[in-house]
């Protein structure tokens, strides 16, 4: 009984979906509507859910004085400072409980929101991205070695996109006549891009599409429960 | 008397000559019968400004467009007309031109009626194709049930599962497991949550310690009750700990600081990424190369395939996340299904094939035909 | 392995300063413009003015390099050719990328009027479903604007019911939802012409849609694809800027690879030799 109706519900709803794909009448065309709805309600709902937890299981590490606690001492204050800020005083047009507070918000530049949003939040952001860079820059120090032919491929295919997609390109093939265009490093790398990158893209693309509707049909019919926790 | 005659000649030469307005309404066709297409054109009428109503049965008038002899709709234009439209009912519209003074002469007055329909005809290659799939996964579920044996390849992701789970009992250390940063509305993070059921069973089993941070709330319940159910299953309840599930953040990289700073402070010896991933795929993976863990990824996500590929030991590419639950469990009846995608891949393949070498020869009727409008 | 055996800080501390170096001596290497950033500049081109266009801010300060000097210069763009423009966000974060652009172009284009000319619609969760219900009623989704005030009150809102009074739609993309989601619903469900810019990471999963039935009518990719538009209207700004420091990134990762790939050969021989 605990999984039946759960699974029940599951089909019922996975049915109306795909019929309502199909089926423009109503009420498919409006239950299909109404569902979409509901989620956007739970999803709303659900993210109560995860900030309760968060500062649960922070609460816990700082109570039981677990290994790293002042992280999650920080990890906490940082959640009361934003939200209490946004409480009190709002973000750019918006008030908040006291208002816009236009003593602070001219001692400081902006609200005090925003002021944490554009000169702590944004870099840190910007920050934790860019780490990418450096990690794209090693991994391929790693990955582009010419060991088979098809890493020769790989690595001369990762080189001409790399100076294509860079002024580079421009540099060093912009001074070829225009009957030769099409070895511009940057049509090169478009080329490689649009066409072999693309191929492969939709292969991988197709076989996960049939790989979601594989799965999705499983867990309308019920053979798929571990999402249930398992049968 | 005789300028009087010659006026009258001009006005009759006049409404002679000057056209009369087209004026359509049409269904849409395909909708739920929600809305109408009016279409005009006032080519050769007379009149400064130009109005399209909606006319009630008390004659009171409801404007929907005006346009004047300036605007892009004039003369020929068009519009979807959708406000709050009842299927099967008749709405009575009117073209009415206006002087300088914006005086109305009402031009020709058209009824139109919404209708809905059972089924989009736009859309029956999708069913078909849909078809097609369904009827062959059903198909080979239902005959690997009847005893049929099924081959599966090796995938080796998922083979090294049981390996990783078995270093890191023995070095004593966390498993790790990030089921990417998409909500349960992506099937990916519901293929990562299967194997995570799995997995915990596994690391049960080995009474071995597993870490599962989430970044979505509906991924945080979901996730919980498939470790609890893993720990029951491998009759180890005492053993689960709620708190091996957590919320961090829905931020992408707020999420991403939060899971390396795990990395870095709790070295797990293995890292399991299986979900849907974005530009976070290869710092997560690169931070745990760094600190030495055996890693496995797995995503649909074609742009961050090879960042995994290149920084990780194992690496489930594409269906090889969805094929992951059936592969793991060896019941006949999921590896069925893999089976039913199998043919429906070669069904589209042949479909594939068939509609390149038309369009090569300059034959569209089958590119039409597959194309959803 | 002697490729994996160098300290890949030393890989962090050469990309630093290449990276850096340039932003701070600016190089002025040459740009090239390529077919997918010229038919995003057509699209904006022939539409009519006084059409009304959507541009989505989907994302957030980390990819703000790449996406914020697309969505300035498509805005100039969209301004400069006096189309009116809604913007959306489907990405919390993307509300305030938007009001950054806005108020720094609005000394540039006074003329501009908020509620006339542009309307910042602000930021609704349920990507997919957003978008569908958008395609419906785009008033039943959006009854205020970001700052609160009745959709009702704003003057280019009037006639705008659902994306067939939308003449394109452009996602600025991050990830999910994003252009994909655009493409799918407002794109292939309503058939409107939607255009993206996208991060340089995710270009390559995003190019599919770049095809022969238009489901994505060209495309900005990564910072080149920003300083190629800002070529094509004659706005340099950023992304001109950053291109150079690029530039020196990409030579400096080739110059690691080759050395890698000279130390495993070398390796490779020493250990034959060996044997």
């Amino acid at each position: 009984m605990k999984r039946r109706i759960p699974l029940t519900i599951t089909l019922i709803v996975g049915l109306i979906v795909i019929c309502s794909e199909f089926i423009p009448h109503r009420p498919f065309s409006q239950i299909s509507s109404e569902l979409e709805v509901w989620f956007m309600i739970i999803s709303g709902f659900a993210i109560l859910l995860g900030q309760l937890n968060l500062i649960k299981t922070n609460v816990l590490k700082i109570q039981y004085k677990q290994r790293n606690w002042p992280y999650f001492v920080i990890t906490l204050a940082s959640f009361f400072l934003m939200v209490g800020t946004g409480a009190l005083w709002g973000s750019q047009q918006n008030a908040g409980l006291l208002g816009h507070g236009t003593a602070i918000s001219s001692a400081i530049g902006s609200k005090p929101f925003d002021y944490l949003f554009n000169n702590v939040y944004q870099n840190l952001q910007a920050t934790m991205f860019s780490l990418l860079a450096f990690f794209i820059a090693s991994a391929a120090y790693r990955a582009f070695i010419a060991r088979t032919t098809e890493s020769i491929l790989l690595l001369a295919a990762a080189i001409l996109v790399m100076l294509g997609n860079t002024s580079l390109g421009t540099l060093l093939t912009g001074w070829l006549p225009d009957s030769l265009s099409f070895l511009h490093l940057p049509k090169v790398s478009e080329f490689i891009m649009k066409y072999p990158t693309t191929a492969g893209q939709r292969a991988i693309m197709i076989g996960a599409g049939l790989g979601i509707i594989g799965s999705s049909l499983r867990i309308i019919l019920g053979i798929e429960r571990s999402y249930l926790g398992g049968d | 008397m005789k300028h009087t005659v010659f006026i009258l000649f001009l006005l009759t030469t006049a409404l002679l000559f000057a056209q009369s307005p087209i004026f359509t309404i049409a269904d849409i066709p395909n909708d739920d019968g929600s809305a109408l297409v009016i279409t005009w054109d006032c080519t050769g009428v007379q009149g400064e400004q130009f109005f399209v109503s909606l006319q009630d049965a008390e004659n009171h008038t409801l404007d929907i467009t005006a346009f004047n002899r300036e605007s892009s709709s004039f003369p020929r234009g068009s519009l979807i007309y959708r406000d709050s439209l009842t299927a099967g009912k008749q709405y009575h519209f009117v073209l009415a031109s206006a002087d300088s003074a914006l005086v109305r002469t009402p031009l020709i007055s058209k009824t139109g009626t919404p209708r809905a329909q059972w089924f989009n005809t736009d859309k029956i290659s999708l069913l078909i194709m849909a078809l097609i799939l369904a009827i062959s996964i059903v198909y080979f579920i239902y005959s690997a049930k009847g005893g049929k044996n099924l081959y599966i390849r090796r995938i080796n992701g998922l083979e090294a599962m049981e390996e990783s789970v078995g270093r890191a009992t023995e070095m004593g250390r966390p498993i790790l497991f990030v089921p990417g940063i998409n909500d349960l509305d992506d099937m990916q993070t519901i293929a990562g949550l299967t194997i995570l059921g799995q997995l915990a069973f596994k690391i049960a089993e080995h009474d071995s310690k597993l870490l599962v941070p989430v970044s979505r709330s509906m991924v945080l319940s979901t996730a919980r009750e498939i470790v609890k159910e893993a720990y029951l299953k491998a009759g180890r309840p005492d053993a689960y700990d709620p708190d091996c599930v957590f919320y961090l953040t829905d931020d992408q990289f707020g999420y991403v600081a939060g899971v390396d700073g795990i990395i870095v402070r709790e070295k797990p010896a293995a890292n399991f990424y299986l979900g849907a991933f974005y530009a976070e795929s290869l710092i997560l993976a690169e931070t745990g190369f760094s600190s030495g863990a055996i890693q496995t990824a797995g995503t649909a996500m074609p742009s961050q395939i090879p960042f995994f590929v290149a920084a990780c030991d194992y690496t489930l590419i594409g269906e090889e996340l969805f094929a992951a639950s059936a592969y793991l469990s060896k019941e006949p009846h999921q590896l069925g299904s893999l089976k039913g995608q199998d043919v429906g891949k070669a069904v589209f393949l042949i479909v594939l094939i068939v509609g390149i070498i038309l369009e090569i020869f300059g034959v569209h009727d089958l590119k039409n035909f597959l194309t959803v409008h | 392995m002697a490729a994996k055996t160098l300290d890949r800080r030393w890989i962090f501390l050469f990309l630093f300063i290449g990276v850096a170096l340039p932003l701070i001596f600016v190089i002025g290497l040459p740009i090239e413009t390529t077919e997918n950033v010229r038919a995003v500049y057509q699209m904006v081109e022939d539409t009519p003015a006084g059409s009304t266009v959507l541009i989505s801010f989907d994302y957030d300060p980390a990819s703000k390099p790449e996406l914020h000097p697309m969505g300035r210069a498509l805005l100039q763009h969209c301004f400069e050719k006096d189309l009116k423009v809604i913007i959306t966000a489907l990405w919390p974060m993307g509300v305030m990328m938007a009001n950054d652009i806005l108020d720094d172009l609005q000394p540039s284009y006074p003329n501009k009027v908020y509620g006339q000319d542009y309307v910042n619609m602000g930021f609704k969760a349920g990507g997919m479903v957003t978008i569908q219900a958008m395609g419906k009623h785009f008033k039943g989704i959006y009854t205020t604007d970001s700052n609160g005030t009745p959709v009702e009150n704003i003057p280019m809102m009037k006639h705008i019911d659902n994306f067939e009074n939308i003449a394109f739609v452009i996602s600025l993309s991050a990830g999910a939802p994003g252009v994909k989601e655009w493409v799918q619903v407002a794109g292939d469900t309503y058939g409107r012409q939607v255009s993206s810019g996208v991060t340089g990471v995710s270009v390559s999963s995003v190019m599919p849609y770049v095809n022969e039935q238009k489901q994505l009518t060209g495309l900005l990719a990564g910072l080149k694809g920003a300083a190629e538009y800002e070529y094509l209207i004659g706005h340099p700004g950023t992304a001109t800027s950053g291109m150079d420091a690029q530039s020196l990134a990409h030579l400096i990762i080739i110059i690691f690879i080759i050395i890698g790939n000279i130390t495993y050969w070398r390796n490779k021989k020493k250990q034959k030799k060996e044997v």
